[in-house]
């Protein structure tokens, strides 16, 4: 078994923008069991990441425990990190960017750290519109116990030891988008080419961004009878859009169809392109969106891809008017100004 | 693209670099691995049942394999493969057990090998044990030909040489020493059922310049040189020396003439260094006696004084190259150069010399007076007749003398049986998993970084005083250690079943060097700028599967993968595969 990747990379790869290898942006390599999802899910960051020309001392990756947890060991070492505790990786991430609005936050959480346990600070994340990306690493099951069942696991599905799962499994794109969460999106780990883009879309996005990542566990959780394995997953996958994101130096490419292609624009003139498979669906309509989701559901599909973007998002830190520049990078006798500024400020309330 | 065929023994053949380079098609990295376990008998053993002189090319290869290394295209330098094969020869234990034992059954066929060089000797061994009775003629007192009269003792020991020739001669080799073959026509005569002439190209270039005639006392061809060292017909030399030429030969000269009194030993070559012929460690050797190398400077003169060599005059001259790449050079218009020198020696090429093979005999000869011949069976235009080594065509150098006896062999063998002397067997080929556990290889996966190791060399003061002391050490077994794990183990394929394959992508995200790509299929040319890294390395295969239930293919980039079994590890279904692929060349033995 080997711990260490080998130091030799392709002699013909490019650096990106900035001069930065690839390999800047790796992690450790992966303990996770062989095939597991969430190491796909770790290559699209970093293909993300490399692609967008982030400096890597500019990413915050914040994480609670499970499988999904201990993924982001596994990429980008040069950024910040911080993995916490079970459920509570959305208040580490409010406590570090109320202090630092400069960093990009990727909390990386699980079906079980985010639908059980931490299910109380998901929705307050969201209610608060953090701005930070919220990946869900979804594979229905507790992996790192041995494969339970999580609030995930499907309805009907069948669990390694055989038994059918009795209950309704929590959706986390609707819950988050009946919570107003201003970005909300699902994808498949399987699905590069899906994720890539939307991933950079929700890092330029300013708020919450969600992304709930179909992450098949390979040990537990992708035999027959499982409704989150690989081959159901590609099986009974649909996708909104072919989705494609446009940094606002390069050029919008042509549009495809009348009423199909659809361009949204983002604060800082980058753009998400997308062209849709159902003319119906407007994704910037919170309700035509959670219509869409529930058509899809009702006939059986796994709907991924970007599902709902509110366009004018105002993130906590805008609607807080709290200072531009970071208060960790101010001295301490601004953020501290003393004992007669305190009596002044008191004062003015007599 | 079309799935790649791995049943083609040629394809994984490819991917071993090293190997496929060889003439001989040594399994390298099999007896590199054997030199990490300390097995060094099992890899002399590999060595000599493949290239026959181990410890002779340990040292003295021109090292095809080396340029060819994967290592080299990952990093700066290759695998020291060639003096790694040195180690095995150094260490190892009673190899003669392992060896054919005589005496063998006869086959009441007589063989006669004219010329006792690496050619020959490769025929004799792999003819010996069939039950041919085996006669060779060599002009010299000892076998070895061109290992034992151009090479000198202070790269090659004798002792060495003696040792791997005597392995082949006790396999009751009747030897005819000190017999020089002037006539085919009665060699044929003695009725041998066939018959090899590995006769080298023992006949070193002159050069007609004006002056050559006057100054013939103290001008030397080369090659003659070197014999005449080698036999100790000649100890001593100018104290000012010209050595003129850029091959391997010039090297040798320029550095025995530094060991029998040579002072100021001047190597000078017409071309620029770029394009001189001797491998460049011969050349850093040569520097690293205090020897220069000036370039650009053909020879114009001889200059003689009251019949006595002064040194040779030389143009300026740089190199101009036309649109199909010919070079030619072209007078700069600087003055000329005079070189003082006491002695000159001439080492600007060879050739094969065959005035003893009369033309009426039916052996037909073509352009540059070389034999015509078969490519793949070295059989001539008299059937009872091979050739092989330089005499086939043109000189080359001894792996390439060896790959050339063991075809040759086979041809004889054929000839002798009655059989097509066309007709070759496939290579031996062997593909075994090495998977041991879970996530276990049978190989060491584990990719080292650390940088070539270089060889020891004996101190100056004493490689120059004593012409048989021998400069390079060779590697202690702790470095040949650390050399040999800086192998790539290429010959562990990566093996790929699609109907395994689930699709995770996590080979993909693992490969250390981008190597695997899923997407869909298209035209070779296409493809390569479609994978993850480019693939502009045309030299190097794509393997391409059948297509997978998404309707991509995979492609794998053969040229820079470590080997690691990485994408094996992350594999969750075995679709991955580590696999050993031997490939022995067929031989007569």
């Amino acid at each position: 078994m080997s711990f260490v990747k080998p130091v030799f990379r392709h002699p013909e790869l490019p650096t990106n923008e900035i001069g930065y290898a690839q390999a800047d942006y790796e992690g450790a390599i992966s303990t996770l069991c062989a095939g597991c999802g969430h190491d796909s899910i770790s290559a699209s960051i970093m293909e993300a990441c490399f692609e967008m020309n982030i400096e890597p001392h500019k990413i915050a990756k914040v994480s609670g425990i499970g499988c999904s947890s201990k993924a982001p060991t596994y990429f980008l070492s040069n950024s910040h990190g911080f993995n916490s505790v079970h459920g509570r990786m959305p208040s580490v991430v409010t406590g570090a960017y109320l202090a630092n609005r400069d960093l990009i936050y990727l909390g990386v959480s699980g079906d079980g750290d985010t639908a059980s346990i931490g299910m109380g600070q998901f929705v307050h994340a969201i209610r608060r519109n953090l701005n930070m990306v919220y990946i869900v690493m979804n594979n229905g099951c507790y992996g790192l116990t041995k494969g339970q069942d999580s609030a995930t696991q499907d309805l009907g599905a069948v669990n390694k030891a055989g038994v059918e799962n009795q209950f309704h499994a929590i959706d986390l794109t609707a819950l988050a988008m009946e919570q107003g969460a201003t970005f909300v999106a699902r994808s498949f780990s399987g699905d590069k080419n899906q994720l890539v883009p939307l991933l950079k879309s929700a890092m330029k996005h300013p708020g919450f961004a969600f992304i709930d990542v179909i992450s098949p566990c390979v040990t537990f959780n992708n035999h027959n009878g499982s409704k989150k394995s690989y081959q159901f997953t590609r099986d009974h996958i649909e996708a909104t859009a072919s989705i494609d994101f446009v940094p606002e130096r390069d050029e919008i490419k042509v549009d495809y169809g009348a009423g199909l292609s659809v361009h949204v624009e983002l604060h800082d003139g980058s753009v998400i392109q997308l062209q849709k498979l159902d003319s119906d669906w407007d994704p910037t309509d919170r309700s035509s969106s959670v219509r869409h989701l529930h058509t899809s559901k009702a006939e059986g599909k796994i709907l991924t891809g970007l599902l709902y973007i509110d366009p004018k998002s105002q993130e906590l830190h805008e609607l807080q008017q709290t200072s531009t520049t970071p208060l960790n990078t101010m001295r301490e006798d601004i953020l501290n100004p003393g004992e007669e500024a305190l009596a002044s400020i008191n004062q003015s309330f007599r | 693209m079309k799935p790649t065929d791995i049943k083609d023994p040629e394809y994984f053949h490819k991917v071993v670099d090293c190997q496929y380079a060889c003439p001989a098609h040594t399994p390298v990295p099999e007896y590199i691995r054997l030199i990490a376990a300390k097995r060094y008998t099992d890899a002399y053993m590999i060595n000599w049942e493949s290239n026959v002189f181990p410890g002779i090319l340990g040292r003295t290869c021109d090292r095809p394999c080396e340029p060819a290394c994967r290592r080299g295209r990952v990093e700066e330098e290759p695998v020291a493969i060639c003096r790694l094969k040195r180690v095995a020869a150094d260490n190892k234990g009673d190899v003669k057990q392992h060896m054919p034992q005589g005496p063998f059954e006869m086959n009441g066929k007589k063989v006669a090998l004219i010329g006792g060089g690496p050619a020959s000797l490769t025929v004799a061994r792999d003819l010996a044990p069939l039950g041919y009775e085996i006669h060779l003629y060599d002009e010299w007192n000892k076998g070895g030909g061109m290992m034992r009269t151009q090479i000198p003792a202070f790269r090659l020991p004798e002792e060495v040489l003696d040792e791997e020739v005597n392995y082949i001669l006790d396999l009751g080799i009747h030897t005819h020493f000190n017999t020089y073959v002037d006539s085919m026509k009665e060699i044929i005569d003695k009725g041998y059922d066939a018959i090899f002439v590995g006769t080298g190209a023992p006949k070193g270039r002159d050069l007609k310049l004006p002056g050559r005639e006057e100054a013939n006392a103290n001008v030397h061809i080369g090659i003659e040189f070197l014999a005449n060292v080698a036999f100790e017909h000649v100890d001593k030399i100018g104290e000012k020396v010209i050595v003129l030429g850029g091959g391997n030969t010039a090297m040798d000269c320029c550095r025995t003439s530094r060991r029998i009194g040579g002072k100021e030993v001047n190597v000078v070559v017409r071309s620029p260094f770029e394009s001189m012929k001797a491998s460049p460690w011969e050349i850093e050797d040569a520097q690293r006696e205090d020897i220069p190398i000036h370039n650009n400077m053909p020879p114009k003169e001889f200059v003689v004084e009251d019949g006595k060599l002064k040194g040779v005059i030389f143009e300026k001259v740089r190199a101009e190259y036309d649109e199909n790449g010919r070079r030619s050079l072209v007078p700069t218009g600087e003055s000329d150069v005079f070189i003082e020198a006491d002695d000159v020696i001439i080492a600007i090429g060879q050739d094969t010399f065959c005035p003893w093979i009369e033309r009426d005999l039916g052996i037909e000869f073509g352009k540059w007076d070389l034999p015509v011949l078969d490519k793949e069976t070295f059989q001539s235009t008299l059937p009872h007749v091979f050739f092989g080594g330089d005499a086939a065509f043109g000189p080359e150098n001894v792996i390439t003398a060896v790959a050339h006896g063991h075809q040759a062999a086979v041809s004889i063998h054929h000839y002798c049986e009655g059989r097509d002397v066309k007709e070759r067997l496939a290579p031996m080929t062997n593909l075994v998993s090495q998977k041991m556990g879970i996530h276990e290889w049978t190989y060491d996966s584990t990719v080292p970084d650390d940088e070539r190791y270089l060889v020891p060399h004996e101190d100056k003061s004493i490689t120059l005083k004593e012409r048989k002391v021998e400069v390079e050490l060779g590697f202690d077994q702790e470095t040949g250690f650390k050399e040999a794990q800086r192998c790539l183990n290429c010959d562990v394929q990566t093996v790929f079943t699609e109907d395994k394959c689930i699709e995770c992508d996590a080979c993909m995200d693992i490969c250390p060097t981008s190597c695997i790509t899923f997407t869909h299929n298209g035209e070779e040319e296409d493809l390569r700028t479609r994978l993850k890294a480019p693939a502009n390395n045309l030299t190097q295969d794509l393997y391409v599967s059948d297509v997978l239930p998404t309707a991509r293919v995979m492609v794998k980039d053969e040229d820079v993968c470590l080997h690691c079994g990485l994408c094996a590890e992350r594999c969750p279904t075995t679709a991955w595969d580590m696999q050993k692929f031997l490939y022995n060349v067929t031989k007569a033995h």
